[in-house]
């Protein structure tokens, strides 16, 4: 099917779910002493992979090669063992809580604009009754959704505290 | 009348019983000197305090000293029966080395000073904090062990008074996940079931709990079950080869840290066996179809891959669940302290709900705790939660709470869920907390990670307040050390794991200038000068039972309602059940007789967490899924733990308890009797493994984990291949030139999203042989330790003349 809007939505919203799973790993390298968010951003940085390979089958039908790269988006040795290192070294100090609520910030945007993608995409995919990928949409928005309420809800448990007693 | 060496058999003479029967009463008695009944000057009511069981028993009191106990023959928990814990460990009571003046820190060593001194100290830090840096620099990390009107003065002057959110118990490693999987299922914290299930069950399902262990004399109940007509069948999950698990029909022994994959392959055979009891899952549950989809996947193979159990015996577990006409359900540690916890715990919920095995008798859900007085820590709002099961993110909750406390309830905290323990511990990692105040609990041997903990709790900028009967490896980090009375020494009630209440009455003085817990922190409240919002004082009761009177009132209406109780009934023959109300005049037996009690929007104590991400629901996402209050049936994927063996670290570490330790032995190891029962860490590992490593019992072995290594002798048990086990009770306090020994420098700092609870269960770790004498190790023979091998030189652990127990047939 020629379906140009949907080629270039698809696009978009796999490179916005690597964009993502980079970040959600660069993350937990930077705040690796606080637990959850390592933790936790690890998990969910599985979900955008899930959700960028379960959107490869349908590159095809639509034109594109989506499937160049389903791998994991796991951020380069040297680099990352910098950011741990450093990370561990400054997790003594309150000023790394400040950049934790600016980090949270930005993968929450992250996530809000891809589940903006995941909308539109389900949108087109109904219209051309598409159920295969309807299907699909269905449940890797609701992934990208959940990830977005993570970090909402993780922002509104530190802020009181890193933003009145650092 | 018979005696017996309770420490070479710890559960005693049996009494068998049938099906339906009343659980025949034996009096176990423990008298030291040489005392007989008849020489005792008085008989004091109380119960015990060394686990979650709630044995109710008597305290022996002779010239002004405790020497002994006798169990409460009446009593519906225990029956008479004493755990060998309570028969012994009341002598460290009296141990010469108690605090008994409250020390400060000068020139860097601790030095005794006055209570005035003291508290002025405490006093002039806590306000200094607050001008400064606010109520947010305060921390408050209290116990399991403390009576239910000390919690309910604590969480009053914290959450009230003070306006800080950052208190939590230790109740945080032990039974944080119960709590949490009650609320998530039930929409509220509280026990469903009841210890009188044992009575009825024709199977019981045991999931990572070691009950012949954990709680003795609930595993008494069970055994006299197994001996008697018509016994119960088990399903044990534990990848050791426990008491419990020589008594199962069906034995599994996931991988640690698989739990969620076993139990959602178990709720996917129930469901394709059609095992489903339709009726009650429609009128008393929402959530079936979403479960199905969700555990579909989840087939006995699959599981296989994951877990390493078996398909066929994951089959063979299904059916006796599928096959059971009265199913209790009981969860412990190996649940709690594992990967996705709270999912788990969830999941166990769910298998009863599908079977519709809820609510009628031998038909019941056994959350169980860890710590003897952890149901109030819950309750009374000195963990993570709002007293009274009541909701933080429900503005009306809050409201009604400043009602009771007479307070604005913008005093009351309450933007975010009450700080856990894990949390507190990063903020004073990083500097936002200030003061630090630990009560009745040992982090530095208790928690995950040891070095990380001291360099938090060693910081110069960090005040450390620590209040507790000896000098412990925490303690003796402390700014300020403040000398506690116990159990036996003050008056005040607590609640065990199947929500009985008990009184447990001052029998003796406490040492020297010792206080009561309760007496400390009216004191500081009193210093504080902590007023309502009319002038008052904010906490307007003095002493232990106008304490119980002012949470009657805050617990009224509540799910964990005492407001029909007094001291007055609970010095009875017998513990009462709670809620105790005008509806329920006697107690409660069971919960959800007739429906889910508070799950209501309106009423429920929690929204609901995402099963994954632990991220809080929105109350109107909550209303919309679950608008008439019913049970949810919640399930989601199974995530692998994050850290998981290596080519390095090729072992998985699990850690545990003994049957003859509490804790980090602060009390069972100033027992004699106990001490000896299990006088040294050990490791365990499998005969195969073993074999592999060329390794013989007794060899001292160097474990290690990417964090730390200590060092163990060997015990080759029945445990499962490819999983090493060392038990967490050893510190430095008795032997502070000891190599490493603690099981908690290996362990690492990450926990289940959902209820907080560290992971104690799933470290990776490699061993390595350091030395090789032919001493054998000095697991105990006799429990889950025991050798696998009967050849094995292990000596096998009696109590001998000390350890003579008598016990009396009904």
């Amino acid at each position: 099917m020629t379906a140009p809007g949907i080629r270039l939505v698809l696009r978009e919203v796999h490179e916005g779910e690597q964009d993502l799973e980079k970040q959600l790993h660069a993350v937990a390298d930077r705040h690796r002493t606080d637990h959850e968010v390592r933790h936790v951003a690890i998990d969910l940085a599985r979900w955008s992979l899930l959700n960028r390979q379960a959107l490869a089958p349908f590159a095809g039908r639509y034109g594109d090669e989506l499937g160049r790269d389903q791998h994991p988006a796991v951020p380069s040795g040297v680099l990352s063992a910098v950011r741990e290192r450093s990370a561990e070294l400054v997790g003594r100090r309150s000023a790394p809580g400040l950049l934790l609520l600016r980090d949270l910030r930005e993968l929450y945007l992250l996530a809000s604009g891809n589940s903006v993608l995941w909308t539109m995409l389900g949108q087109a995919a109904q219209t051309v009754k598409d159920k295969d990928l309807l299907g699909v949409v269905t449940e890797c928005h609701d992934r990208t959704m959940r990830q977005a309420v993570w970090c909402n809800a993780t922002i509104k448990v530190l802020s009181p505290q890193l933003l009145t007693s650092l | 009348m018979t005696t017996r060496d309770r420490i070479a058999e710890p559960w005693g003479v049996r009494t068998p019983y049938a099906s339906g029967a009343t659980w025949p009463s034996r009096t176990d008695l423990f008298l030291g000197e040489g005392l007989t009944e008849e020489q005792v000057d008085a008989w004091v009511q109380s119960a015990s305090v060394l686990h979650s069981n709630g044995d109710a028993m008597d305290i022996a009191v002779k010239g002004g000293r405790i020497v002994g106990v006798r169990g409460r023959a009446g009593d519906r928990v225990n029956h008479g029966r004493l755990d060998p814990k309570d028969l012994f460990a009341w002598q460290a009571n009296g141990s010469g080395d108690r605090l008994t003046r409250p020390l400060v820190r000068r020139d860097g060593q601790l030095v005794e000073t006055d209570w005035d001194t003291a508290m002025d100290l405490i006093v002039r830090r806590t306000r200094d904090l607050v001008a400064e840096r606010g109520p947010g620099s305060l921390g408050f990390y209290t116990t399991g062990q403390l009576f239910l009107e000390e919690y309910y003065t604590l969480a009053t002057l914290v959450r009230g008074g003070l306006s800080c959110n950052h208190l939590d118990g230790n109740t945080r490693l032990c039974t944080a996940t119960s709590g949490e999987a009650l609320k998530q299922t039930f929409g509220a914290d509280g026990q469903p079931g009841s210890y009188a299930d044992v009575d009825h069950a024709d199977t019981i399902a045991l999931y990572g709990h070691n009950v012949a262990e954990t709680q003795t004399v609930l595993w008494m109940r069970m055994l006299d079950r197994l001996d008697g007509p018509n016994p119960p069948r088990l399903l044990v999950v534990d990848p050791r080869q426990t008491p419990v698990a020589a008594r199962a029909t069906v034995h599994l022994r996931p991988l640690p840290g698989t739990n969620v994959a076993l139990l959602n392959a178990l709720l996917q055979q129930v469901i394709a066996h059609d095992w489903v009891d339709h009726d009650f899952v429609e009128q008393r549950t929402v959530g079936f179809e979403a479960l199905a989809k969700t555990v579909a996947g989840y087939t006995p193979d699959v599981a296989e891959q994951i877990c390493g159990v078996p398909a066929a015996d994951i089959q063979a577990a299904a059916r006796l669940l599928g096959e059971a006409k009265r199913l209790l359900s009981t969860v412990l540690q190996g649940v709690y302290q594992s990967n996705q916890a709270t999912l788990a715990g969830m999941q166990v919920n769910n298998l009863n709900l599908l079977r519709g095995m809820l609510g009628r008798p031998g038909c019941g859900i056994l959350q169980m705790n860890g710590q003897p007085t952890a149901q109030n820590t819950r309750e009374t709002g000195a963990n993570g939660d709002l007293p009274a099961f009541r909701n933080w993110a429900n503005d009306e909750h809050v409201a009604d709470l400043a009602r009771v406390w007479n307070v604005e309830p913008t005093k009351i905290p309450h933007a975010t869920p009450p700080t856990h323990t894990m949390q507190i511990f990063r903020y004073a990692e990083q500097g936002s907390i200030r003061f630090l105040w630990v009560s009745g609990t040992n982090p530095a041997v208790s928690m995950p990670e040891l070095g990380r903990i001291r360099s938090i709790l060693g910081q110069e900028r960090l005040f450390l307040v620590v209040q507790d009967l000896f000098l412990t490896e925490t303690a003796a980090m402390a700014d300020v050390v403040l000398p506690a009375a116990t159990w036996g020494e003050k008056t005040g009630a607590f609640t065990n794991a199947d929500r009985t209440v008990h009184l447990s009455e001052k029998a003796v003085e406490p040492p020297g200038e010792a206080k009561p817990d309760l007496d400390i922190f009216l004191d500081y409240a009193r210093r504080l000068d902590l007023r309502d919002k009319d002038g008052g004082p904010l906490i307007h009761w003095h002493d232990a039972e106008s304490g119980f009177e002012a949470w009657k009132a805050c617990s009224a209406g509540r799910p964990c309602d005492y407001s029909g109780l007094s001291y007055d009934m609970l010095r009875g023959p017998s513990g009462i059940p709670w809620p105790v109300n005008a509806e329920h005049p006697h107690g409660t037996e069971r919960l959800y007789t007739d429906g889910i009690s508070f799950a209501a929007p309106d009423l429920c104590e929690s929204y609901g967490k995402d099963p994954v991400t632990g991220a809080p629901r929105e109350p109107a996402e909550y209303a919309a899924a679950n608008p008439d209050g019913k049970a949810q049936l919640l399930g989601a994927e199974f995530v692998p733990p994050h850290e998981v063996p290596s080519e390095d670290h090729p072992y998985v570490l699990t850690t545990g308890r003994t049957l003859f330790h509490f804790h980090t032995r602060t009390k069972t190891a100033r027992a004699p009797q106990l001490r000896k029962a299990a006088r040294e860490v050990w490791v365990e590992m499998s005969a195969a493994d073993a074999a592999r490593e060329e390794l013989l019992e007794g060899d001292l072995l160097e474990v290690a984990s990417p964090r730390a290594a200590v060092q163990a002798r060997l015990r080759i048990s029945g445990i499962r291949d490819g999983v090493i086990f060392l038990p967490f009770h050893y510190g430095y306090w008795d032997d502070p030139e000891h190599a490493p020994r603690a099981a908690n420098e290996l362990t690492l700092t990450d926990w289940d999203p959902l209820s907080k609870q560290p992971m104690f269960k799933t470290a990776a770790a490699s061993v390595r042989l350091l030395s090789r004498d032919g001493q054998p190790s000095a697991a105990p023979t006799n429990t889950a330790s025991a050798p696998v091998d009967p050849r094995s030189k292990a000596v096998a652990t009696v109590g001998g003349d000390e350890a003579q127990v008598t016990e009396v047939l009904a």
